[in-house]
C-alpha cells in the first residue's frame, strides 16, 4: 500500500526508535488525506474522553479481537500523526479501534467516517492550555452532525457528553453513575442550571435531561441488552466496570457476541502500565495513574481504606498542564490516616495541599527516597504492594523504572 | 460603602461563605475556604463555612465572602444572580470582607467584557473596570512585591505574593481604589500593578487557591475580622518551601513548563 510505504519510509528517514509519531507527521506533509486513505476499507471505532480513553480503547480492541484482526493506537499517540503511524503498519482491512484526543474528534471523524463513536466523559483538565470543556462538547456535537456515525455510545450521566451525543441519529446510553459533576452545573444547551438528584439530572430552564438508559453499571455487574455480566474484571474499581460497559456496548453494536467479548476482557490485567504490579528495588509497588480531579475521584476509591503508606507524585510539564491548582479540587482527605510521601516536580504544592487536609505527609526527592521512607514506616506491610499514584508524566517516569510498557 | 471592620469576639464562629462554586470555581478556588478555615481552627477559633450555589439566596450576615474565578459564560450568570440577590451588597455595607479572584474581581468592578468582548455592567462594589485588550492571554507565574493591605488595625505588610494567573482582561483601578501590589514577574492588572482594593474588598489575579501560597494574605483577611491579638503564629514550613521554589521559578523565567526529551518522544 502506497500510504503505508510513505509512513515506513518517513519513520526510517527520521530514524527514531519510538519515532512512529514523527514518521506519521512527516508522511502527512506529503499526503494530507493519508488518514482517509488508510481507513477507506476498514471498520473504524473512535474512543474519546477526558479520562479512560486508553483503557477503553484497549478493552474494546480486546473484545473485538477475539474473532478478528484489530489495529489500535492504544499506547496513547492519539492525534492524527500517531493514528496514521499505527494504521500504516496494519492490513488495509483490519478493524481500527482509535483512541482520539478530545480536541481531534472532529478531524478524525471526518477523515475516517467512523461507524462507531464512544464518548465517555468531559471534565476539567490541563486548565492552562486546553479549551473550556463546554467548547469541547460543542465541537463534538458539531462533528457528529457533520459526519454522523452509525452508532454513538455515550455517557448518560454526563450532561456535556449527553448534549453532544444527541446530535447523532442513533445512541446507546450508558448509566455510568458518574459522581464528578462539578464541570456540568451549567446547561450546555441554554446556560441554565443543571440539577442533580437521585441519580438523575435535568436542566431547570430547558428540556435537556438524562436520557432513558440502555446499559447500566452497578457494584458487581454490567447489564446490557437484557444480559447481566457478573464475573469480576481483572482491572479494579467502578471506573473500569464503566470502561468495560462502553467496550461491550460498542463491540455489540459492531456485531460481536457479548459473551465472547466479555470473556476476552478478563485477560486484561493492565493497560499501558496502569495498575501494573512490579518489583522496585526489592519491594512490590502498584502503579496508578490519576491526572485531573475527575480521575483522582475514581482513583481515590482504590486508595481509601488501607493503612499502608502511599506515594503520590505530581509533575506540571506540558503534558500535565503547568498549573497544579487542580490539586485543591481533589479530596485527598479520603486517604484518611495513610502516611503520604509527596514526590514529583511539584511535590511542594502537593505537600501544602496535604497539610491543609490535615494529612500526615513528608516530601521526598524521588521514588527511591520515597521507598526508603515507606520501608521505615511502622505501617509498611511487605506483603501488600505499595501504591504509587502519579499524574501523567510522573507516571511515565515511574513506568520506565519498572520496565516500561509491556 | 463603609471601610470599618467587624471585630467579632474570638469565641463566636467566623462565618465564611463561598459564593457560587458551581459557576466560579474552575481553578481550585475551593482551596481558599479550606485555607481560611484551617488557619482559624489551628488557632482555636471556630469557623462556620457555607457554600452558596447558584439559585440559592446569598446571606448578608457572614464575615467573609469568597468569589472565585471562572469561564466567560458562568461569569455573566453569576453577575446576574448577585445583582438580583443584593445579599453581597448588603454584607459589604455592613463591613464584610470579600476576596474576589480573577473573574470574581472583574464582575465586582464597574464593567467587564463578556465572552464576545462586549462590555457588561458589573456589580460596582470594587472601584475598577476591566477591558479586553489585543494581546495574548496572560498565562503563567505571577510574582509581586510591595504588597500591603490597609486595615483598621493598621497597614499589614504582605511580603511577596506568588501565584498563577490565567486571564485575558486588563483591569484599570478607579480613584477610590488602591492596588494590592506591584508586579515583578507576570501581567497582573496590565499596568505594572496587581489587584484592586476598595474598602474591605480585595480583588486579585492570583488565581485559584491564591491563599495556599500566600499565608500572610490569608491571615490579613482574618485579622480584619478577629483582630491582631487572635492571630497566633502557625508553622508554615511546607508553604515556605513552596514559596521559595516558586520565587525561583518566576525569576529564572522557568515559566514555560519543562518538557524533557522523553516527553517529546512519548507524545509529540
Amino acid at each position: 500500500m502506497a500510504a503505508g510505504r510513505i509512513v515506513a519510509w518517513a519513520s526510517r528517514v527520521v530514524h527514531f526508535g519510538t519515532g512512529s509519531v514523527i514518521g506519521g507527521r512527516v508522511s502527512l506533509l506529503f499526503d494530507r488525506n493519508l488518514l482517509a486513505e488508510l481507513t477507506a476499507s476498514r471498520e473504524v471505532a473512535i474512543v474519546s474522553a477526558t479520562n479512560g480513553k486508553t483503557t477503553t480503547t484497549k478493552l474494546l480492541s480486546t473484545a473485538l479481537g477475539s474473532h478478528q484482526p484489530i489495529v489500535s493506537n492504544w499506547l496513547g499517540a492519539n492525534m492524527t500523526p500517531g493514528i496514521v503511524a499505527a494504521l500504516a503498519a496494519s492490513n488495509a482491512t483490519d478493524t481500527a479501534v482509535l483512541e482520539v484526543d478530545e480536541r481531534w474528534v472532529d478531524s478524525v471523524l471526518r477523515a475516517t467516517n467512523a461507524n462507531t463513536v464512544l464518548l465517555l466523559n468531559l471534565s476539567r483538565d490541563q486548565l492552562d492550555r486546553t479549551q473550556e470543556v463546554r467548547k469541547l462538547a460543542e465541537q463534538w456535537r458539531d462533528a457528529l452532525r457533520a459526519t454522523p456515525p452509525r452508532t454513538v455510545i455515550a455517557n448518560a450521566d454526563d450532561p456535556l457528553v449527553t448534549w453532544a451525543a444527541l446530535a447523532a441519529p442513533s445512541i446507546v446510553w450508558i448509566a455510568t453513575g458518574q459522581e464528578w459533576t462539578a464541570d456540568a452545573s451549567g446547561c450546555p444547551a441554554c446556560s441554565g442550571r443543571i440539577e442533580f438528584s437521585d441519580g438523575k439530572w435535568s436542566c431547570t430552564s430547558c428540556d435537556l435531561k438524562r436520557p432513558s438508559i440502555d446499559v447500566t453499571v452497578d457494584d458487581d455487574a454490567i447489564s446490557i441488552a437484557d444480559q447481566r455480566f457478573r464475573s469480576p474484571l481483572a482491572l479494579p474499581g467502578r471506573v473500569n466496570r464503566v470502561n468495560a460497559a462502553f467496550a461491550l456496548a460498542a463491540s455489540s453494536a459492531m456485531g460481536t457476541d457479548l459473551e465472547a467479548a466479555f470473556d476476552a476482557l478478563d485477560d486484561v490485567t493492565e493497560v499501558a502500565g496502569r495498575y501494573r504490579v512490579a518489583d522496585f528495588n526489592g519491594t512490590t509497588i502498584r502503579l496508578l495513574l490519576a491526572k485531573n480531579p475527575a480521575g483522582w475521584h475514581e482513583a481515590l476509591e482504590l486508595l481509601e481504606g488501607p493503612s499502608t503508606p502511599l506515594i503520590v507524585a505530581i509533575n506540571a510539564r506540558i503534558a500535565d498542564g503547568h498549573d497544579p491548582s487542580w490539586l485543591w479540587d481533589v479530596a485527598y482527605e479520603r486517604v484518611g490516616d495513610r502516611f503520604v510521601i509527596a514526590i514529583g516536580e511539584r511535590r511542594h504544592d502537593l505537600a501544602v495541599r496535604l497539610r491543609y487536609g490535615n494529612i500526615t505527609h513528608v516530601v521526598a526527592d524521588n521514588l527511591e527516597d520515597a521507598m526508603n521512607l515507606v520501608r521505615q514506616s511502622p505501617n509498611f506491610d511487605p506483603k501488600v504492594p505499595v501504591d504509587v499514584a502519579s499524574n501523567y508524566t510522573a507516571f511515565q517516569d515511574h513506568l520506565e523504572k519498572v520496565g516500561g510498557v509491556l | 460603602m463603609t471601610t470599618s471592620a467587624r471585630v467579632s469576639p474570638a469565641d463566636s464562629a467566623v462565618r465564611v461563605v463561598s459564593l457560587y462554586p458551581d459557576l466560579l470555581g474552575t481553578y481550585g478556588d475551593g482551596g481558599n475556604a479550606l485555607v481560611l478555615s484551617r488557619r482559624l481552627e489551628w488557632r482555636g477559633i471556630a469557623v462556620e463555612h457555607t457554600t452558596v450555589e447558584a439559585g440559592a439566596p446569598v446571606p448578608d450576615s457572614a464575615d467573609l465572602y469568597l468569589v472565585g474565578g471562572g469561564e466567560d459564560g458562568p461569569q455573566v450568570q453569576a453577575t446576574r444572580e448577585l445583582e438580583r440577590s443584593q445579599g453581597l451588597h448588603r454584607a459589604v455595607d455592613k463591613g464584610a470582607v470579600v476576596l474576589a479572584i480573577c473573574a470574581g474581581m472583574q464582575i465586582l468592578g464597574h464593567r467587564f467584557p463578556d465572552a464576545t468582548g462586549t462590555s457588561r455592567e458589573g456589580l460596582g462594589l470594587l472601584d475598577c473596570e476591566t477591558v479586553r485588550v489585543d494581546r495574548p492571554r496572560a498565562v503563567g507565574e505571577l510574582l509581586t512585591t510591595k504588597a500591603n493591605l490597609a486595615t483598621p488595625h493598621g497597614p499589614i505588610d504582605l511580603g511577596l505574593l506568588t501565584g498563577f494567573e490565567n486571564h485575558a482582561g486588563r483591569t484599570i483601578p478607579g480613584p477610590n481604589a488602591t492596588t494590592l501590589a506591584s508586579v515583578e514577574v507576570g501581567e497582573g492588572n496590565g499596568d505594572g500593578s496587581e489587584g484592586v482594593v476598595t474598602g474591605t474588598i480585595v480583588g486579585t489575579y492570583l488565581h485559584g487557591p491564591a491563599l495556599a501560597r500566600n499565608p500572610r494574605l490569608a491571615d490579613a483577611l482574618l485579622e480584619w475580622i478577629v483582630g491582631p491579638s487572635a492571630m497566633s503564629p502557625l508553622d508554615d514550613s511546607d508553604v515556605d518551601e513552596l514559596r521559595t521554589e516558586r520565587f525561583h521559578a518566576a525569576r529564572d523565567h522557568e515559566l514555560a513548563p519543562r518538557r524533557s526529551w522523553r516527553d517529546v518522544l512519548r507524545r509529540s
